[in-house]
């Protein structure tokens, strides 16, 4: 696709604007077009509802003036193309309009809601990279014996288990009768609102206020739900890891490498899987991105103050702009980490520079 | 000795019949996928779903809505193998019936998405231009929203109910197969065939729906068998949030939910089902995994 494939090592390099540049600007084009498709998404979905948003606002007993009123303010009364037109004006400008049931604009409880989704997927993320990466170089280089086949297990039931059960069999066992772990929630109430927040990130929060009760107590709270949507991620990082491994350990410069006498932990751990690394960014960025799914289900679970309860909370009381305000941010994460994973990719991969 | 003269018959060099060519291919297969144990375990379990489905009224001990107020919230016994519900329900009852709802689902995602997937996938390979460009666009947005997300966010709007959970899992599972059935399309538009049915004069119509649609429709096949454990996750998720079956149909991601409150004192009313949905997603799994090795030994 890309033309400098062709040109010759060396002719590409002082070429301007550099290859790079023209693919970055290239997914710039794409990603604003992606957007784009994103906001006409929720748009009509916003507008096929069933639920009136003048009369959300009202209720069922609005005198028609009133109504006609509070229709004409909120633009109803414009043909659709022009309400889109709004729509995407307001959302560019971080406006996405106000929820039926806070009273607060969607952007802001959306600000108040992110962080505590952040810190779980961010600590599932690590835990899925740290673990599930060696798991994967683990089973490829132990191909067919029992390593491989353990990963392969542990792999198969982290694709088939439903998160939201894992989190109440865990809680069960973890918190009900063995007691390691804090039950749902971020804190306990004891320690809320001890710390001011600063990041919202509450393990951040705590650590830079000195606080180490509150963050040993977040900790114990974080344990549990991170560790079970750290386990998906990890199951899908570890598969992806030994294959492309796979791939990498038949190639010649391994073989090379090996004859030159380098030892093998050499050979294994920094030649096939430096190569294996540019791949992952883009799976690791992915799995992250997944992780906002999961947590939807596992914040449920866990009454874990996020994103995915305020979209779910919204939704049982019909607040359809909050619901849609999040269905919107988190495409917008889910396609922000995926430009993040391909501008990172073009960075590492000198073929794609 | 006819066992013998059978497998002869399949393993023919040189076939009579497209029958027995296609029953050799199934063969060859049937035979490379038995020889993987954790295939075979998947369709065991698969298979055992179908079944009990089919026979849920034989195997069902009560009725999977019949309240027993007196009898709430038993543990396992004899009576009641899995325990009781909050309403005195059996719960084996309602996890035996809950596979029909489980079937139901997965069969009806498959059957609405795989055509639409084809559709969308080989008109946009075989005409390309601009036809391939809108509709690869309005592909990736949609793969631009998490599944679950753009699930619910659908089944907000259509009001919940297992129909329309149907529906939005349906709407947000197409994508890859367009994508498949476009790569597919991309290659076989090229092949001299194509070139001759097309000199002959058949019209796109007849070229797509003859000639490319049938032989795009096997990778379909199997990356639905891939999918399946994910659409029944979806779908669990869906009926855990509230959003999928109404009460007091004995969906499995519903009867988790509902046996939530009673978590910590009356655990089975909150396992088992997840169990269930677990088993069969592993089932459909190991199932497809064996498949793909079986279908293309590369991806191994």
């Amino acid at each position: 696709m890309d033309v400098t494939v062709t040109t010759p090592a060396g002719t590409g390099r002082g070429a301007w604007p550099p290859a790079f540049v023209v693919r970055v600007g290239r997914l710039a084009v794409t990603i604003a077009l992606t957007f784009l498709g994103l906001l006409f998404v929720t748009f009509v979905i916003g507008r096929v509802l069933p639920i009136d948003p003048a009369l959300a606002i009202l209720g069922d007993r609005a005198l028609p003036h009133v109504y006609e009123r509070v229709r004409h303010e909120l633009g109803l009364d414009l043909p659709l193309y022009h309400q889109f037109w709004n729509y995407l004006v307001k959302a560019l400008r971080g406006d996405l309009g106000s929820s039926v049931l806070t009273g607060r604009p969607v952007i802001a409880d959306i600000r108040q809601f992110f962080p505590a989704t952040l810190e779980l997927a961010t600590f599932a993320i690590v835990l899925g990279v740290v673990l599930g990466v060696p798991m994967g170089v683990w089973a490829a280089v132990a191909r067919g014996r029992w390593p491989d086949h353990l990963v392969r297990v542990l792999v198969l039931i982290g694709y088939s288990v439903p998160v939201f059960w894992l989190g109440l069999v865990g809680l069960l066992l973890f918190y009900a009768r063995l007691d390691l772990v804090a039950g749902p929630g971020r804190l306990d109430v004891a320690y809320e609102y001890v710390v001011e927040p600063w990041s919202g990130i509450v393990l951040l929060d705590s650590l830079r206020a000195g606080e180490l009760r509150v963050f040993r107590n977040a900790l114990a709270h974080i344990v549990l739900p991170g560790s079970i949507l750290g386990y998906l991620s990890l199951a899908y990082i570890a598969r992806m890891t030994r294959s492309f491994m796979l791939a990498e350990l038949g190639q010649e410069y391994v073989v090379a490498a090996r004859v030159k006498g380098l030892s093998e932990a050499r050979v294994i751990w920094r030649h096939a899987l430096g190569n294996v690394m540019v791949p992952m960014v883009t799976v690791i960025a992915l799995s992250y991105a997944y992780l906002l799914e999961g947590a939807v289900l596992t914040e449920t679970v866990f009454a874990w103050p996020g994103l995915g309860l305020y979209i779910t909370h919204s939704l049982f009381n019909a607040d359809m702009t909050a619901v849609l305000g999040g269905t919107l941010i988190v495409g917008v994460a889910f396609v922000g980490l995926n430009l993040f994973s391909d501008v990172l990719y073009t960075f590492f991969d000198p073929r794609a520079r | 000795m006819t066992a013998a003269r059978v497998r002869a018959w399949l393993l023919a060099d040189a076939p009579a019949s497209r029958a027995q060519a296609r029953l050799g291919r199934v063969y060859l297969g049937v035979a490379a996928l038995s020889k993987n144990p954790l295939a075979v375990v998947g369709l065991v379990i698969v298979a055992a779903l179908v079944l009990v489905a089919a026979l849920a009224p034989r195997l069902a001990t009560h009725s999977p809505y019949g309240q027993d107020l007196e009898r709430r919230l038993r543990p396992p016994e004899d009576a009641h193998r899995f325990g009781t519900d909050q309403l005195g329900r059996d719960i084996l009852s309602r996890v035996v019936y809950g596979a029909r709802v489980t079937l139901a689902i997965v069969v009806l995602v498959a059957v609405i998405v795989a055509p639409i997937g084809l559709a969308v996938g080989t008109v946009a390979g075989y005409f390309g231009g601009w036809v391939d460009g809108v509709l690869m666009r309005v592909t990736d947005i949609f793969m631009a929203f998490p599944r679950l997300i753009l699930a619910l966010a659908l089944v907000a709007v259509l009001g919940p109910g297992i129909v329309n959970a149907i529906l939005a899992i349906a709407f947000t599972t197409w994508p890859p197969y367009a994508r498949i059935a476009r790569a597919e399309t991309l290659t076989i538009r090229e092949s001299d065939f194509i070139a001759a049915v097309r000199l002959q004069g058949a019209s796109p119509i007849r070229v797509l729906w003859g000639h490319i649609v049938p032989l795009c429709v096997s990778s379909l096949i199997v990356r639905v068998t891939l999918d399946m454990a994910g659409i029944i996750l979806v779908a669990a998720g869906l009926g855990f949030l509230g959003l999928g079956a109404r009460p007091p149909e004995p969906e499995w991601g519903a009867m988790v939910s509902e046996g939530r409150q009673f978590l910590l004192d009356q655990w089975w009313i909150a396992t088992i089902p997840g169990a269930a949905i677990f088993l069969v997603g592993l089932g459909f799994n190991l199932l497809g995994d064996g498949l793909r090795d079986v279908l293309d030994p590369k991806a191994r």
